[in-house]
């Protein structure tokens, strides 16, 4: 195994969410952007019984479509090679970038232009491709601009929410040949969209993400508000699209239900304004389209995730990003203090799988388990219940015949185990419990004046002074 | 539960049980104290078995599920008449009702005792309103006060539902909302410890939110959430402070009718 893209130390996850914090301006911002997506959605779903039938069916299709994986992937490969369309296979984000730059070789490549694509993100596409001497460039806008700044995406669906209208205008006016500063936003989509329309002309290769792949049709959906996705997938001669290998729903009929809670929980609209089907290349006597087009499917970790019955609910999730508009502490930190590809819960859950909890343990414990994101998520995803999962296997080493995670066990300390040990031999004694009560209270006024991370903001926690226990029993003796 | 969800509710009964929960029996026995008082002053009997320590919780959503299952199963036992559990906590009555029959699955004959005494588990409010139906007389000056609702308590219980009909029966009470009510107040259990930035963070929030109604004071059924945003406020030398909901309920309705 290659070393993790990422790596997070708890101190320095701690140490980012701690400046974002102290940051008056991120946190109103997110806050202000949250709010709206929150209400977004909320318009959208006035009728609550009737989204909890919405989100039954589409956890069932995405059950469903999981049970039956490898044999659906085996259908879509065959159905898209019958279509014309090159199927590769990638373990690691390593292989996938390989398969990538040796098609972009294969053509001469100077240019790609690039649809969203979180997975793109999650292998590091555009490093690889630096890399290998030739050029990725981001077209959905907020892509754009977080890519002008050399940054990564602060949210799954709008990277570029942590910026204000007044960051992007001295940026474009910086680094956008030409561009004079404004801080009209029309005209500040005029400047993006002016680089981008030549950039579709001239590039070799276009590249997309897909929101999901239908087997028995061999069809590449993908969901856009921008025609970025349209362009990058029928002008450039050549289309590669990536995605992670559990996107696959068996039937076309499949994809209506999901997406209807995809754009409803993202964005808050009924539909995008395009929805793209892509089922192969340029036929014999058609116009336009690509003449070559590639499915590079990712594993990257959902293996592991798929292998346990609990931890692959993980592999349900369509990527709406419902779960970090709606987190606490996402709202409070932002996407960039996770220091993942994906942040918020979702990151929380699927990370591990593809870095290792030795790169990601912090992450499942940077949630108050609110349940805010479960109850959101359009394919109910037990999120709580996997942040406690993690948390658990960060700190255990695999039980004898049990195939340990990747990672598994790397924040276990000889400390905290005590602690707990402790924490349970206590309160499994009820006399010693009452004891420790009576202790507690009597002496009250020796309690700590510091408390570790509590009196941070908090005055310290005192004992009343007498227990309920010891109080009910005065009573009964009464 | 039918199949809407609904919860069927028992008739009123003569006796329950009381599970105190750790966290008030150390640091707000009064909220315990009061919850008594209420439900004494409707006829019930209650038990308070003595054996009993802390639901499991704080291990539960650490990640130490051997521990979790020791301290559960040390309470598993500690109700053996048919009665209701009371738990005025609604973080600890989510835990008992929800996460004891996954705790024990494994196991089919402690899985039905789980499951026997989840059926019987009533957060306090929930049991004050839908079973032991009370009819609450307000007996104090015009009030205005704000209602925190845990997160476990809203989303597993139900309770800022049962909190807000129970204090409607009030008349001169009146209940303000704050902004983001449905927002946790960043207590966590041990997430205030490990993420004391992010948790004061929402806590600040919190009480800024419940300041800006204007109220008195605010309510909880949470002793969790109450800590945390009061120690938030003292620290701050704000005078806000919150109550239980049982504290609150039995000072202004019971003034007259109590019973020793």
């Amino acid at each position: 195994m290659n070393a993790p893209l990422q790596f997070v130390p708890a101190s320095a996850f701690k140490q980012r969410a701690a400046a974002a914090v102290a940051d008056a301006h991120l946190r109103s911002s997110f806050r202000n952007a949250m709010d709206f997506l929150i209400a977004r959605r909320a318009a959208q779903f006035p009728d609550a019984p009737a989204l909890e039938r919405q989100r039954a069916f589409a956890e069932h299709i995405r059950k469903y479509s999981l049970a039956r994986l490898p044999d659906l992937l085996e259908q879509l490969e065959r159905k898209l090679t019958d279509n014309g369309v090159s199927v590769h296979w990638a373990e690691t984000p390593e292989e996938a970038n390989r398969i990538i730059i040796d098609i972009a070789r294969r053509h001469s490549t100077r240019l790609m232009v690039k649809g969203k694509s979180m997975v793109s993100e999650e292998i590091e596409l555009n490093h690889a491709m630096a890399d290998a001497g030739m050029e990725a460039l981001e077209s959905d806008m907020g892509e754009y601009i977080v890519q002008l700044d050399g940054e990564k995406p602060s949210h799954i669906i709008m990277p570029a929410i942590h910026k204000t209208k007044q960051q992007i205008a001295r940026l474009f006016a910086e680094k956008v040949p030409g561009a004079a500063y404004t801080d009209s936003v029309d005209e500040l989509i005029g400047i993006g969209r002016a680089v981008l329309r030549e950039k579709f002309m001239t590039a070799e290769i276009g590249l997309s993400g897909v929101n999901f792949a239908v087997a028995e049709t061999g069809t590449l959906c993908l969901v856009e508000n921008e025609g970025n996705g349209r362009m990058c997938t029928t002008v450039p001669d050549v289309h590669i699209a990536i995605t992670g290998i559990e996107k696959v729903v068996e039937k076309l009929e499949h994809v209506p239900p999901l997406l209807a809670l995809l754009t409803r929980s993202a964005t808050g609209q009924a539909i995008t304004t395009y929805f793209n089907m892509i089922s192969g290349p340029r036929k014999p006597g058609e116009k336009d389209g690509p003449r070559e087009l590639h499915l590079v499917l990712v594993d990257n970790g959902r293996t592991q995730a798929y292998g346990d019955e609990q931890l692959r609910s993980t592999l349900q999730c369509i990527r709406c990003g419902a779960c970090m508009n709606h987190c606490p502490v996402y709202t409070r930190i932002g996407g960039h203090a996770y220091g993942s590809t994906y942040p918020g819960p979702i990151g929380a859950i699927v990370s591990p799988h593809m870095l290792g909890l030795a790169a990601t343990h912090v992450l499942p414990t940077a949630s108050s388990l609110c349940g805010a994101c479960g109850e959101v998520c359009p394919v109910r995803i037990p999120i709580p219940d996997l942040l406690i999962r993690l948390r658990g296997e960060a700190q255990h080493a695999a039980r004898p015949g049990e195939k340990p995670m990747l990672g598994q066990g790397a924040a276990q300390s000889r400390l905290i185990d005590i602690i707990w040990a402790g924490w349970a031999a206590l309160y499994t004694r009820p006399a010693l419990y009452r004891a420790f009560g009576w202790l507690a209270t009597r002496f009250r006024a020796l309690t700590p004046p510091m408390q570790s991370g509590w009196t941070a903001s908090r005055t310290p926690l005192q004992p009343a002074r007498r227990t309920l226990h010891e109080q009910m029993a005065a009573r009964k003796r009464s | 539960m039918d199949e809407a969800g609904r919860r069927h509710y028992p008739e009123k009964p003569a006796r329950v049980y009381l599970f105190g929960t750790c966290l008030i029996d150390l640091f707000c026995p009064e909220a315990g104290m009061d919850a008594v008082r209420l439900l004494e002053r409707e006829g019930i009997e209650v038990h308070f078995p003595a054996a009993q320590t802390c639901c499991g919780q704080p291990a539960h959503s650490s990640g130490f599920p051997e521990q979790t299952r020791a301290v559960a199963l040390a309470q598993l036992r500690l109700f053996p008449e048919a009665w209701p559990v009371i738990v005025p906590s609604g973080s600890c009555a989510g835990m008992m009702r929800h996460h004891y029959p996954r705790i024990f699955a494994d196991d089919p004959r402690l899985l039905s005792e789980a499951s026997a005494l989840a059926e019987r588990v009533f957060e306090f409010t929930e049991f004050l309103l839908h079973v032991a139906r009370v009819r609450l007389t307000d007996r104090g000056a015009p009030a205005r006060v704000a209602l925190h609702t845990s997160c476990a308590a809203r989303r597993e219980m139900g309770t800022h539902v049962h909190a807000r009909t129970l204090l409607g029966q009030l008349p001169r009470v009146e209940v303000a909302m704050h902004t983001h009510e449905s927002e946790c107040c960043g207590f966590g259990g041990t997430f205030s410890l490990k993420h004391p930035a992010i948790s004061s963070a929402m806590a600040g929030d919190k009480v800024e939110a419940l300041k800006q109604t204007g109220a008195q004071t605010f309510l909880s059924a949470d002793c969790g959430c109450m800590l945390n945003l009061n120690h938030t406020l003292q620290k701050r030398g704000d005078p806000l402070q919150g109550q239980h909901l049982a504290t609150f309920l039995w000072q202004r309705t019971g003034a007259e009718g109590e019973q020793r």
